[in-house]
Order: C-alpha cells, then structure tokens, then sequence
C-alpha cells in the first residue's frame, strides 16, 4: 500500500467499514440478496460486482467531460450494459452452471444502485485513478457483505462451505451431527438473507454509536 | 383460468419484493411515509404494464433464437439473445422518458402525484427484473405478458405500502438504537417475507388441471374451489398485514 496516499487508501478501505455500500449508504440490496444461499454464487456475484465497478469507474470518469449531463443516465446505463454482457457471456462460457443457477441476477447488476449511485456521486467528479479506487472499494465492501452472507447461510443451512462437507456427513451421522446437530434448512430460504443482513447492521452499529440513526 | 393464476401468482407468490428481492432499494429508500410509497407504487405499476410488453415483443420478434425469421428465410439462424440486456434497458430509459413526457402535457395531476418517482424508475431493478424474469420465464403471449407486468407491478405497490404503514407506526416503539431506522426495517421486511411464503400452497390446484381433461364437470368444481381460496388468501394478506404489524409493534415494545 506504499503506492498509495492516506486519502486514497481511505477511498479502498472506508467502504469495506464505515461507509458499506449496503449497511450504510442502503445501495445495491437488490439483486444481490436472492442468490446468498451458496458461497460460491456470493463469491462470483462479488467478482462481478468488482469488475464492473472498476471498469465503469474507469470509462465514465474519462468521459465524465464529454458526456451532455441531461442523457448521463443514458450513457451510464449503456456502460453498465455492455460490461455487464461482457460478464454474462464469460461465465455462459467457462461456468454454464452457475450462469444458470445465477440466472437473471447478473443481469440486474446494471440497475444495481450501487453502480449507478457511485457513478454520480463519485466517478463523474474525480479523476481515472480515484474513481478506480472508489469503485473497487464500494465493489469490495458490497462483496464482504455477500461473502459473509452467504458465508453463513450455506454453513447453517446445508453444513458446507463451497460444496465441501465441514461439519461431517448428515446421512452417516460423523461430526457434529453425531450429537444430534441439524440443519436449520431455513437459512436457505429467501427471507432469512435479510435478517442475517439485519443482525450485520445490528452487530456494525453496536460495535460503532456514530453510526446509528433516528427512527 | 391461465390469466387468473398468473395474475394471483406474481402478487403473491412470486412478490418482486418478498421473493425475489427484487426493487429493494426504492422499497428502503422510499418507505418511511405512506403517501410518497403509494405515488412510487403506483408508477411502478404504471411503468411495468408498459415495458413489459414492449420487450416481450422486442423479444420475440428480434432477440430470441430463429426471432428474425420474419425478415426472410437466411435470417433464421442468428441468435441476439446476448444483447437483451442492452436492449431491454434502453427501452425502459426511452419509455420512462416517453412515459414522462406524455403524463406531464396529459394528465398534470397525476404527474404532480408520480413526478419525482418516473426518472428514479428507470435504475429500479423490479422493472428490469419484470422484463428479464418474462424472458426467464418464457410468457406465452402478449396479454399474459401485460397481465404478467401489471401483476407484479401490484406486488411491489402492496409490499412497498404494507411496510411504509409499518415504519410510520414504528416511530413510536422503542427499537434497540443500534438497529433503529434501516436494521429493524430489514428484519420486519424478512418477518413479512416469511408470512408471504405461507401463499407458497395457494397454486396447488395443478392437480386439477390434469384432471380436467378426464370430465369437465369436476374441472369446474376445483376452479371454483381455487378461486374461492385466492380470494380468502387475499383476504387473510390484508389481515396478515396488520397482524404482523400489531406483532412487530408488541415485540419492539417488549
């Protein structure tokens, strides 16, 4: 991190803490949460994430001085678009799998608000290097987030981490399921990705009063 | 029949908000008085039974595998399905647009009352979710696309108004700080979508649509029995509603 100054390293390293993209600033809930079940589809949904963020970061910061500001909406729109494409073909490609499991939910990337949010409040007023820094950061924070989401579903739910059996096998009844241990199958399904997600903000905001809010 | 049960499984079943998570950024973001909800839920319902349509034609006639064969036979073997994304948005940011331009000069009241929530619409991932879930799901005809949109256009207006009822009276409760404003919210959206899910058994009347080729006589039995019980599971939602929001009020103040 010598490369960097205190500022930009404040840019990478705020998000991933007290300015989370997703338990602070509430962007960028909405496409993420569905598919937390597994790890692995967190873990690629985060990369996703962060690679679009940087690319786009980069691209409408260099244009941030030709685009007209009464269609920018447009043009971001149309970058999102075109890396989000990039990213849907790759993994149609090399993973057809997850692309199947993961079904529409990269294509909402381009309307995650997380985005869109970054590109106007960040990208369209700062240089190339920043608002690349920006946009991995938000991307990572918003990823730590799907990473411990799923991290803890798939764990509670199903008693293994990226596929693999950690906590012995449920059928043979090894491990921790030899003491009567059972899988909670509720953790796999929708709704309990927002409670886990509330119990992160209650756990966040307990550890740090600044940041609790009015009612 | 077709109609019916699509119309009741996209508010209920497949909410955008409560089962896909879809539009959960304006859910959080504008839910904390009724009145901006309702406006937002109603251009939701708006937008959505425009541009679900326009890209089901878009689909079908330009994106899907073989779509372009209406331009003559060599053009049978191309596949733009990859561009859907593109297309799709863009059609929404033009709609929108469109959408706006033409309620502003024709009906001022009504854009007095959407104003503001038009142009946010067009990044709210529940009209692009509608449009990709249609692809996704392969909706079979025109109306049932437009059914399919209106649909679940209401799903998100019911959700969206359902919680800002719930935060205007939360005000008043005692929440643990650390989880007031955006973590109680998050957690009383998880309780709602929990009570959604029990709408999960409403459809199992797909038993008696195989049935309904042997006698007609018994087919019409289970619609009316199935139609009865979508009406009393809408009636029990209302009721749910305001249960869960007497049982959220009663645990915060514990």
């Amino acid at each position: 991190m010598g490369l960097l100054s205190k500022k930009d390293r404040a840019l990478i390293l705020d998000p991933l803490t007290d300015n989370n993209p997703i338990t602070i600033q509430v962007l960028g809930i909405c496409s993420a949460l569905a598919i937390t079940a597994q790890l692995k589809a967190s873990i690629v949904m985060a990369l996703s994430v962060i690679f679009v963020m940087g690319v786009g970061n980069i691209v409408i910061s260099l244009m941030r001085n030709i685009i007209p500001s009464k269609i920018r909406i447009i043009v971001q729109l149309v970058v999102v678009a075109t890396l989000v494409i990039i990213v849907d073909q790759v993994l149609k490609a090399f993973s057809y799998e997850l692309s199947k499991q993961l079904s529409v939910f990269i294509g909402l990337i381009i309307t995650n608000c997380i985005i869109m949010g970054r590109f106007e409040a960040f990208a369209l007023g700062n240089g190339v290097f920043r608002s690349f820094l920006d946009g991995i950061g938000n991307a990572l924070g918003y990823g730590v987030i799907l990473i411990i989401v799923g991290f803890f579903r798939e764990l509670l739910g199903s008693g293994t981490l990226l596929g693999i059996q950690v906590l012995g096998d449920p059928i043979a009844k090894t491990g921790l399921y030899s003491i009567g241990y059972e899988n909670n199958g509720f953790m796999l399904l929708s709704p309990m990705a927002l409670i886990t997600i509330g119990i992160i903000i209650w756990v966040q905001r307990s550890r740090n009063p600044e940041l609790v809010e009015e009612n | 029949m077709e109609h019916i049960e699509l119309f009741f499984k996209s508010i209920f079943i497949d909410n955008m908000v409560f089962a896909t998570f879809l539009g959960m950024c304006s859910y959080l973001a504008v839910s904390k008085k009724v009145t901006t909800a309702v406006g937002l839920g109603l251009a939701v319902i708006f937008v959505l039974g425009i541009t679900v349509p326009i890209n089901w034609l878009l689909d079908q006639y330009i994106l899907q595998e073989g779509a372009l064969s209406w331009l003559g036979p060599e053009y049978a073997s191309y596949d733009l399905s990859f561009l859907s994304f593109i297309m799709f948005i863009a059609t929404i940011a033009t709609m929108v647009q469109l959408v706006e331009i033409v309620v502003e000069k024709f009906l001022p009241a009504l854009y007095n009352s959407l104003g503001i929530f038009l142009p946010l619409i067009a990044v709210n991932c529940a009209i692009l979710g509608g449009s990709l879930f249609m692809q996704s799901r392969q909706i079979a005809s025109i109306d049932l696309a437009l059914n399919y949109g209106v649909s679940s256009g209401i799903g998100f207006f019911l959700a969206i108004l359902t919680i800002a009822a719930i935060r205007e009276k939360i005000r008043y409760s005692n929440v643990p700080p650390p989880l007031r404003g955006l973590g109680i919210t998050f957690i009383i959206t998880g309780l709602m979508a929990i009570g959604f899910m029990s709408f999960g058994g409403m459809l199992t009347g797909g038993d008696s649509e195989e049935e309904t080729t042997e006698t007609a006589q018994v087919s019409n039995l289970n619609e009316n029995s199935t139609l009865s019980a979508v009406v009393s599971g809408q009636e029990s939602a209302t009721l749910d509603s305001t249960e869960q929001n007497q049982e959220t009020n009663q645990e915060v103040t514990k």
